[in-house]
């Protein structure tokens, strides 16, 4: 941790000074990056930490959306309760599918996952009355907690402070002995348990705590754009943030944060030249696959170890 | 004291039988080598003593406390230790990474989110102090997957005993080994504390009569002769299955 602190303190400089160097339309750009960094690595720990490939992602992000977007159109129910709301349903909304999906393992568990969440998008395609159905419900007027932070400034360092908290947080337990325990259990169930591990449980809490986060990413985005839609659900967004993990580097948490900038930046860069973003992400991924396995921190690392070993 | 008593134990899998009423007792400190030939059973009643597959009838009590249904975990939290015949370690995490669960799970310091596990100084030197005990300090920074197969086992080996457990399941630690790693293994079992009670399967006969108090051999799914070398050896029926009925 000592090693780093210099590079995290510069890192922290030029976080804060972003808004007073970027144009408007970059710091709404960076404040997406920060979310879906976010939301990458809460599922990093799923996937690189505890050896759980989830395809339903996307439904702790969209429920933590929907709740605060519902809460707040429909019910004018004040900040202070419906974002919480939106973290805690999600979180529950993550336990419930956790119980249903550990009974399986591998590309079963992944089908599961990704079943389960598809039922969560039906629900929010078809119930149009409460929902608005793919029209979405525009209106979410950002929150006020103790200062407004209506403008793109303060909502900038508003999610700065959640996610830069949340990823101490992450950083923290991969680092405890609940996090290693995760690893432990990555590679080697059987093993675990015969070390007198429930095995069970760790999954199960490494689940509910990733569905947190993911949870908070998508109030957070949702008070971003002001408006929630299906599309935050969707499948494609759990096969995108699933992406992001992969390119940055599994199981190393910060790669999954790069990882979403890169394909964040890319997807800006690539809508205003054609429509055929998903083409394009497909192409990411295969050529990740192909060529850097291990995502880019795993490429920096190789390179980087070759260099000092010359 | 009675450690472990398997007391009639019968496992089917579909049609096949692969245990028949198997009923071993070990005494507290007694070391029991499994011998029979490939498919006699033994890795069965291994599973069924750690858990790993549940018993289709019978009992199986550790220290007198009824284990028969028990997940695996439970088990290895009343002192119950195993290797695998198939090495079964965290290949992807450090040698001292691997003893470190180990001790961890052995002192159930589990669902500890705050500290780093680098801050928990007793587990650290723990840890530390098993590499140096069995002579694999120089190897502790190195992945798992890196190791020779002979250095593998001996983690594996390792690992079971990290937690000081009161029963010890050893699942062919020699095979594979060549004759000097088969020494080293023989030696680390035999400078094992007098009161840890051991169940080894052993195909290596030397092995065998060299670390066994006693001896059971199974023969498809039944134990079908127990005692010591001379009557092991004299058995007419343990050298009709060994050497073929003239």
């Amino acid at each position: 941790m000592r090693r780093y602190l210099p590079i995290i303190i510069v890192a922290i400089a030029i976080f804060l000074a972003l808004p007073y160097l970027l144009p408007t339309y970059y710091l709404s750009l960076s404040t997406k990056i920060l979310i879906f960094a976010l939301f990458a690595m809460s599922l990093d720990l799923l996937i690189g930490y505890t050896g759980l490939a989830s395809l339903g992602h996307a439904a702790f992000f969209g429920l933590g959306g929907y709740v605060v977007g519902l809460l707040v159109v429909r019910g004018q129910v004040s900040e202070w309760i419906a974002f919480p709301a939106g973290i805690i349903l999600a979180t529950a909304l993550g336990a419930l599918f956790a119980v249903l999906a550990l009974r399986a393992r591998g590309s079963y568990f992944l089908m599961i996952t990704l079943a389960l969440a598809q039922v969560v998008w039906g629900i929010a395609f078809g119930w149009r009355t409460l929902t608005g159905g793919d029209d979405g419900l525009p209106g979410v007027k950002r929150p006020t907690f103790f200062v407004s932070l209506a403008d793109e400034n303060s909502f900038y360092y508003f999610v700065l402070l959640m996610v830069g908290l949340s990823a101490w947080a992450l950083f923290a337990i991969v680092r405890s002995p609940f996090g290693h325990a995760l690893r432990g259990i990555r590679e080697s169930e059987t093993r675990m348990l015969a070390l007198g591990y429930n095995v069970w449980l760790h999954q199960f809490a490494a689940f509910v705590i990733s569905s947190a986060f993911a949870g908070l990413a998508g109030a957070l985005f949702v008070y971003n754009t002001r408006f929630v839609s299906p599309d935050v659900l969707h499948v494609v967004r759990s096969a995108e943030v699933l992406i992001m993990v992969i390119l940055g580097g599994v199981g190393t948490l910060l790669g999954p944060a790069i990882g979403a900038a890169v394909i964040i930046l890319l997807e800006d860069f690539i809508s205003s030249l054609t429509q055929r973003w998903l083409l394009i992400l497909g192409i990411v991924y295969v050529v990740t696959t192909l060529f850097a396995p291990r995502g880019l921190v795993g490429l920096y690392k190789e390179h980087f170890s070759r260099n000092r070993k010359r | 004291m009675i450690a472990l008593a398997v007391d009639n134990v019968t496992k089917s899998f579909g049609g096949v039988r692969a245990l028949t009423g198997v009923t071993l007792s070990l005494n507290e400190g007694e070391r029991l080598v499994l011998l029979g030939p490939n498919g006699a059973g033994k890795t069965t009643l291994f599973h069924s003593i750690s858990g790993n597959i549940i018993a289709s009838s019978g009992r199986i009590s550790l220290f007198g406390e009824d284990i028969t249904q028990l997940p695996p975990d439970a088990r290895a939290r009343l002192g119950l230790a195993r290797t695998f015949q198939i090495t079964n370690l965290f290949a992807q995490l450090t040698v001292l990474e691997n003893i470190l669960l180990a001790v961890c799970g052995a002192q159930q310091l589990t669902f500890k989110f705050v500290r780093p596990l680098s801050a928990y100084d007793d587990i650290q030197r723990c840890a530390q102090a098993l590499l140096e005990e069995w002579n694999l300090a120089d190897a502790g920074d190195q992945l798992v997957r890196n190791l020779s197969y002979g250095e593998q086992r001996q983690v594996e080996v390792v690992m079971a005993l990290s937690g000081a457990p009161r029963i010890l399941l050893l699942d062919e630690p020699t095979a594979g080994l060549s004759p000097a790693e088969t020494l080293r293994v023989v030696e680390m079992v035999r400078k094992l504390p007098r009161n840890m009670t051991i169940v080894m399967i052993e195909h290596d006969m030397d092995v065998a009569f060299d670390v066994a108090d006693r001896i059971a051999v199974m023969h498809q799914g039944r134990v079908i002769a127990e005692g010591d070398e001379a009557a092991i050896r004299g058995n007419k029926q343990v050298s009709d299955i060994y050497l073929g009925v003239e």
